[in-house]
């Protein structure tokens, strides 16, 4: 009925909203959708690496996000500027440098379209065990550190203070993101993996009054949107990672609703 | 691990400095099984930063901290939920443990909060959440509670009654107390050992030795030292959170 690209296509982007749910609540409950990007627009840098010593994509964004995420953590301690200014430093040098890299990189034919915007059409077989493989650990890596990081994420010192390891869990959620963007980069792009973190997560907040719900409402927000952005984008001939996207705000502003009826119930 | 003598957590000669100013200097103090500590002292003497000293959230510090347990319940002075996190009371209740269901409503009604379970955690009062706090940080029945001012915002007969209801977990879970408040009145009637900071120890003892003392009398005014008489009474009824008067 369908190609095997689309089949493929399908495949990932499911395996990819399965990750990005949990996580993107994290990112939205601790504020951290500028540092998502960051670490996002690092990951050109990532690519250009990976053509000039032949490795592996997303093992190479997976470096460079992570040696990024570190630069940040110590500017942060050494330098007076604030956390935003410091993102937007990063964001943009990285990639800028990318790009200065793709530039001597002349040699190598290069689709800069399909790393700011997702190629998910173009997915194969390697990718979907990246996907799935790297997916599943990332979720269990995430399942282990649940509780420190939740606590932290309320109260840090109430975390702390009872014996949980704030601070650990807090690096390892920072490699989680560095992670979950180098497997999702192929999907949406490295322009809007951050939305795919976001969009969902902030609809599921508008539909939910427990931690709990928000997660799954997450994903499942996540799912949706990902298989109407890939039908409609093979219904309409529309570039298949932005339509995720706009599947997603779609559904976000139909949440919308149910928040005014909640507001309206309140009063 | 041994526990001599019942000594849950002890202070030797701590302090902290920031930005070249000492925040607490040469504080020792010993938190026992059973026993109520409580810390006094002006706004800024370092009350609070000497509970976190003792549980181990500063670190840079000077001085000595011998900790004998690690089961801590702690109810912060300030704390924000964000109201990005939709979380309900009962949420909050097992955040850093697990509990079941009997305990959790065993620890709200201790604190007269059952009624608040299936609140969101956002649309509570701030006397009603520092029931909920408490209610937290005793469930887990823990062998040292720090309680930095824990009845703030709590309605004047609550916080008589939470005050009382810590003395009894006290004696109930036989737990170690430390507990920091700048309200004299009610403090002095329920402790075994008071502190009175200013950035130092002032003086420390039992409520009535602090009180008579004369460093006591120029950090808080003369008026202080009578505090003691005037709660040396009772009241012959209670008021249930429904609204009902029960007699004693």
């Amino acid at each position: 009925m369908f190609d095997d690209f689309f089949i493929r296509a399908l495949i990932a982007g499911i395996g990819v909203a399965f990750v990005t749910g949990p996580l993107g609540c994290f990112v939205v409950w601790r504020r951290l959708s500028y540092f998502g990007d960051t670490l996002a627009h690092s990951a050109l840098l990532g690519v250009t690496m990976a053509l000039a010593f032949e490795i592996n994509i997303a093992i190479s964004i997976f470096i460079i996000s992570s040696v990024i995420a570190i630069i940040l953590v110590k500017l942060e301690k050494n330098t007076n500027l604030p956390g935003d200014a410091l993102l937007g430093l990063l964001a943009h040098s990285a990639l800028a440098v990318g790009l200065v890299v793709i530039g001597f990189l002349s040699f190598i034919r290069f689709d800069v379209m399909g790393l700011l915007f997702g190629d998910i059409l173009a997915v194969n077989v390697d990718d979907l065990i990246i996907i799935w493989g790297g997916g599943a650990i990332i979720l269990i890596v995430l399942k282990i550190i649940w509780k420190p990081l939740f606590a932290s994420t309320v109260n840090y010192e109430l975390a702390e203070a009872e014996g949980l390891n704030p601070d650990r869990a807090k690096a390892i959620f920072t490699i989680l993101m560095a992670a979950i963007i180098a497997i999702s980069i192929k999907i949406v792009g490295l322009l809007l993996i951050t939305g795919m973190l976001i969009i969902p997560t902030a609809m599921a907040r508008n539909i939910s009054d427990t931690p709990k719900k928000m997660v799954i409402f997450s994903i499942c927000g996540g799912l949706l949107s990902v298989i109407m952005g890939l039908f409609s984008s093979l219904q309409f001939n529309t570039p298949s990672g932005p339509s995720i996207i706009a599947a997603a705000l779609l559904l976000f502003v139909i949440s919308l609703f149910k928040v005014k009826q909640t507001i309206q119930l309140k009063n | 691990m041994t526990i001599e003598n019942n000594v849950l957590v002890k202070l030797t000669e701590v302090g902290l400095k920031q930005r070249n100013k000492w925040l607490v200097k040469g504080v020792s103090l010993i938190v026992e099984r059973g026993k109520i500590v409580t810390l006094i002292g002006p706004n800024g003497s370092g009350k609070s930063t000497t509970a976190k000293i003792a549980i181990g959230l500063h670190k840079n510090i000077e001085g000595n901290v011998e900790k004998f347990t690690d089961k801590i319940g702690y109810v912060p002075q300030k704390i924000s939920i964000d109201w990005t996190l939709p979380l309900k009371v009962s949420d909050f209740m097992v955040l850093t443990d697990e509990l079941d269901e009997e305990k959790i409503n065993e620890a709200l009604k201790l604190t007269g909060a059952d009624h608040l379970k299936n609140q969101n955690l956002g649309n509570l009062s701030g006397g009603e959440f520092q029931r909920v706090l408490l209610a937290r940080a005793v469930s887990k029945k823990p062998d040292l509670l720090v309680l930095d001012e824990p009845v703030q915002g709590v309605d004047f007969t609550g916080e008589i009654a939470l005050y009382k209801l810590i003395k009894e977990i006290a004696d109930k879970l036989n737990c170690g107390i430390l507990l920091i408040s700048h309200d004299l009145h009610t403090v002095m009637t329920a402790t075994d050992h008071v502190i009175c900071l200013n950035g130092h120890v002032c003086c420390s003892g039992t409520p009535k030795d602090v009180a008579m003392n004369n460093e006591y009398k120029l950090l808080f005014g003369e008026q202080a030292s009578q505090t003691l008489s005037i709660y040396e009474h009772k009241h012959d009824h209670v008021h249930s959170n429904d609204g009902d008067i029960k007699k004693n």
